[in-house]
C-alpha cells in the first residue's frame, strides 16, 4: 500500500527520470564511444608502440602522482580531521584550489615557478630537476591536481572514526604513533584506498596541465588529442576506448580488494573458549 | 589515589574548575552532575587527553599534569564501550599488554579469569561488532582492568545500556571493584547509580563541586538547593529561621535541630511527608492542610502534589498509599511532616 502511494508522489517521477537523464547523459556518450571503433582499429591501437608507451605513461605517471598524495597527504588529512586551530577553514580552502583552477593555469603557473627566469626554478634546475617536457614535470602537475582528492576522502576517513578509540589505546599505554598504526590506519586504510584511487582516475583524466608542462613524452590523453587534431574521430577512438579499459579494469581490481577485505571484517561470529586463544602480546 | 589541585580547564563559554579533590586509593568515587556541567571534562583531563589551563594532577603521589596518556597508568571505559572495531575480543583484550612493564603484566592465567569473572570467556574470539551491549561493556572493563591501572576512570558506563542489563553490569562493577582493589572514578548523571556503586562523591554544577561527601551524607543532608534537587528532593523552598522554627510563606514549622548556620531554605524529602485524609492528632508533627492537585503512578510507588497556603508539596506514596488516594483529586487532604524531615541549609 505505502509502495502504490510513494509511486503516485509526482517526486518519486521526478526523481525516477531525473536518474534516467543522468544516467544517459553519462553512458550514452561512452557507448557509442565504444561502439563506434572496429576489432581492427582496436587491434591497430594495441599494436602500436606508441598508444601502449602513452598508456603506460600514464598509468606510471598517476600511480606516482597518487604515491606521492598518499606519502604527503595522509599526515595532512590526519591533522585536518582530529585538530581545530585557527585559520583551518582556509588552509582546507586552500587545498581544494587545485579542483576550481582551470588546469592549463595550473600548467603555467608550475613553469612560472620552475622555469629559469625563478630563483626557485634555477635552484631545483641546479640541483637536475627539469620540469619542462619531462617526466618529473608531468608527476609534479598530476600530483597538484589528484591531491585535493586523496586529502578530501581520507580527510572524511579519518573524521570517520570516533576520537575515543584513540583515547582508549593511548590510555592503554600505546604512543601516539603505535596508536595511529594499530587503529587509527587499519580503519582508515579502506578510505586511503578510495582517495587513491579518486586521485589516481583525476590524474590518468588529466590533459589541460599536462598539455602546458611536456607535450612530449606523450600521456595517453595528449596522444588521443593529437591523434584527434591530426587524423580525426576515427584515429583517436581506439586509443580512448583502450585507455578507458585499462583504468576500469585497475580501479574494478582495487575496488574488489577493498570490499573483499570489508566482508571479512564482518565475518560471523565463532565462539571458542580462552584455551584456543592466541594471546597477541 | 588522585589529587586534583585548582584544576582548571578554560574552554570557549565554559569554565571547569579551579577543583581541589582528593580519590582515596582503593575507593569507588562517583562524579555526580547534570549534563554539561563538567564531568566528562573532568574525567579527559585526569586521562590526559584533554589539556588543562591551570593546576596540577596527581596519581598515586606522582605529578602526571605533563604526561601524555600513555605513561598515567589509567584505563578509561565509555558510554559506548570504544572496542576497537577490527579486533577481535581477545585481541581488544591484551591490545595493552605489550606496553605493559613485565612486572606489572598480568599474566595469561590472570586475564582467563577476568573473563570468566565477567562472564565473556567464551566470546574469546568473536568479532566485536557482532556482540550486545552488555557484552562490549564487559569487554570493555576487562580490556580496561588488563593493563592493571592505577586508577580505571569510567564515564558513564551504564547509559547506553538496558535496564536489566544496567543492574547485572552495576553488580559487576561492584564485584570488580572489590576484586581488583583498583581505584573506580566513576561519572554518571544517576544518582541511584552513583548509591550502588560509590562510596564517596562529589556533585558538580556548572564547573564547580556542589558538595563533596558520603553519598549517605550528601542523599540526607544536601548543602545547597541544587543538590537538594538533584538527589531526588522536589521539595525545596526558601524560608526563614526564628527561634528553631522555619518560616514558610508565614507559616511556622518545627525543626528536630537548630536551622544550619546561615541557612536560607529548607528540604523535605517526599518519602517524609505521611498523608491523611482526616486531621492529624499528633502534636510533635507540622501538619498542614491542602488539596491533592496531581497525581503520577510510577507502577511500584506513586507520586502525589498538594497544594498548601504555605507552598506545594511532592510525596512519594506506597502502591497501596496510591490507590487510596488515586481517585480523589482536589480533595482536601492533611500533611504531616515530622521535624526531622525538615532539612535546612
Amino acid at each position: 500500500m505505502r509502495r502504490i502511494q510513494q509511486h503516485r508522489d509526482p517526486l518519486f517521477w521526478i526523481s525516477l527520470i531525473s536518474c534516467v537523464a543522468v544516467s544517459a547523459f553519462i553512458l550514452l556518450p561512452l557507448l557509442q564511444m565504444f561502439c563506434e571503433p572496429t576489432w581492427q582499429g582496436l587491434y591497430e591501437a594495441m599494436a602500436d608502440k606508441n598508444v601502449r608507451r602513452s598508456i603506460g605513461l600514464s598509468l606510471y605517471t598517476s600511480g606516482w602522482a597518487a604515491l606521492i598524495s598518499f606519502i604527503i597527504g595522509t599526515p595532512f588529512a590526519y591533522l585536518l580531521a582530529r585538530k581545530s586551530f585557527k585559520g583551518k577553514g582556509l588552509i582546507e580552502s586552500i587545498v581544494d584550489l587545485p579542483i576550481m583552477i582551470p588546469h592549463p593555469i595550473i600548467g603555467i603557473a608550475v613553469l612560472g615557478l620552475t622555469g629559469s627566469e625563478h630563483w626557485f626554478g634555477r635552484l631545483i634546475q641546479e640541483a637536475g630537476i627539469r620540469i619542462m617536457g619531462t617526466v618529473t614535470g608531468i608527476i609534479v602537475v598530476l600530483t597538484f591536481v589528484g591531491l585535493p582528492f586523496y586529502i578530501n576522502t581520507v580527510k572524511n576517513g579519518f573524521e570517520a572514526i570516533p576520537l575515543r578509540l584513540e583515547n582508549v589505546s593511548r590510555s592503554m599505554g600505546a604512543s601516539f604513533t603505535s596508536t595511529f598504526f594499530r587503529i587509527t590506519l587499519p580503519l582508515a586504510w579502506r578510505s586511503m584506498l578510495v582517495g587513491l584511487i579518486l586521485c589516481a582516475a583525476r590524474a590518468i583524466s588529466e590533459f589541460g596541465a599536462v598539455i602546458i608542462v611536456a607535450y612530449h613524452p606523450m600521456v595517453a590523453p595528449v596522444l588521443i588529442y593529437e591523434r584527434f587534431t591530426a587524423y580525426g574521430l576515427e584515429y583517436s577512438q581506439p586509443v580512448a576506448v583502450l585507455l578507458i579499459l585499462v583504468c576500469l579494469i585497475l580501479f574494478i581490481f582495487l575496488r574488489i580488494v577493498s570490499t573483499t577485505n570489508r566482508s571479512k571484517a564482518n565475518r560471523p561470529p565463532a565462539a571458542a573458549g580462552i584455551s584456543k586463544t592466541k594471546f597477541s602480546a | 589515589m588522585v589529587e586534583l589541585e585548582q584544576l582548571t580547564i578554560d574552554l570557549p563559554g565554559f569554565r571547569l574548575g579551579p577543583i581541589d579533590l582528593t580519590v582515596q586509593e582503593g575507593e569507588s568515587f562517583v562524579l555526580l552532575g547534570p549534563t554539561g556541567s563538567g564531568k566528562t571534562l573532568m574525567l579527559e583531563a585526569i586521562a590526559g587527553i584533554l589539556p588543562i589551563t591551570r593546576g596540577s594532577i596527581r596519581i598515586n603521589k606522582t605529578d602526571v599534569t605533563r604526561l601524555p596518556p600513555e605513561d598515567r597508568g589509567i584505563g578509561i571505559v565509555y558510554q559506548d564501550f570504544a572496542l576497537f572495531p577490527h579486533l577481535s575480543v581477545i585481541k581488544n583484550i591484551t591490545y595493552g599488554l605489550r606496553y605493559c612493564k613485565k612486572t606489572k603484566r598480568p599474566s595469561r592465567r590472570r586475564i582467563a579469569e577476568l573473563m570468566a569473572h565477567t562472564g565473556i570467556d567464551h566470546l574469546a574470539e568473536r568479532d566485536v561488532t557482532t556482540l550486545s551491549g552488555g557484552e562490549k561493556q564487559r569487554v570493555a572493563l576487562v580490556r580496561a582492568l588488563s593493563v592493571s591501572p592505577s586508577v580505571l576512570l569510567l564515564d558513564e558506563p551504564l547509559s547506553a545500556l538496558d535496564r536489566g542489563i544496567r543492574y547485572d553490569i552495576q553488580r559487576l562493577l561492584k564485584s570488580l571493584h572489590q576484586e581488583t582493589g583498583t581505584t573506580f572514578l566513576m561519572v554518571t548523571h544517576d544518582f541511584t547509580e552513583a548509591i550502588f556503586l560509590g562510596q564517596r562523591t562529589a556533585v558538580l554544577n556548572n564547573g564547580q563541586i556542589e558538595q563533596t561527601g558520603g553519598l549517605m551524607e550528601i542523599l540526607r543532608h544536601p548543602r545547597s538547593p541544587f543538590v537538594a534537587r538533584f538527589v531526588g528532593i522536589p521539595n525545596v523552598f526558601a524560608a526563614e529561621f526564628k527561634n528553631g522554627h522555619a518560616l514558610l510563606a508565614g507559616f511556622n514549622l518545627k525543626l528536630s535541630n537548630p536551622p544550619a548556620k546561615a541557612a536560607t531554605h529548607i528540604a523535605v524529602r517526599p518519602e517524609d511527608i505521611r498523608i491523611h485524609p482526616s486531621p492529624a492528632t499528633n502534636p510533635e508533627v507540622n501538619v498542614l492542610t491542602g488539596k491533592i492537585i496531581d497525581t503520577a503512578d510510577h507502577g511500584p510507588y506513586g507520586e502525589i502534589t498538594i497544594q498548601t497556603d504555605a507552598a506545594t508539596f511532592k510525596a512519594t506514596l506506597t502502591r497501596r498509599e496510591m490507590l487510596e488516594f488515586y481517585n480523589i483529586q482536589a480533595a482536601e487532604v492533611i500533611i504531616q511532616i515530622p521535624p526531622d524531615g525538615i532539612h535546612t541549609f
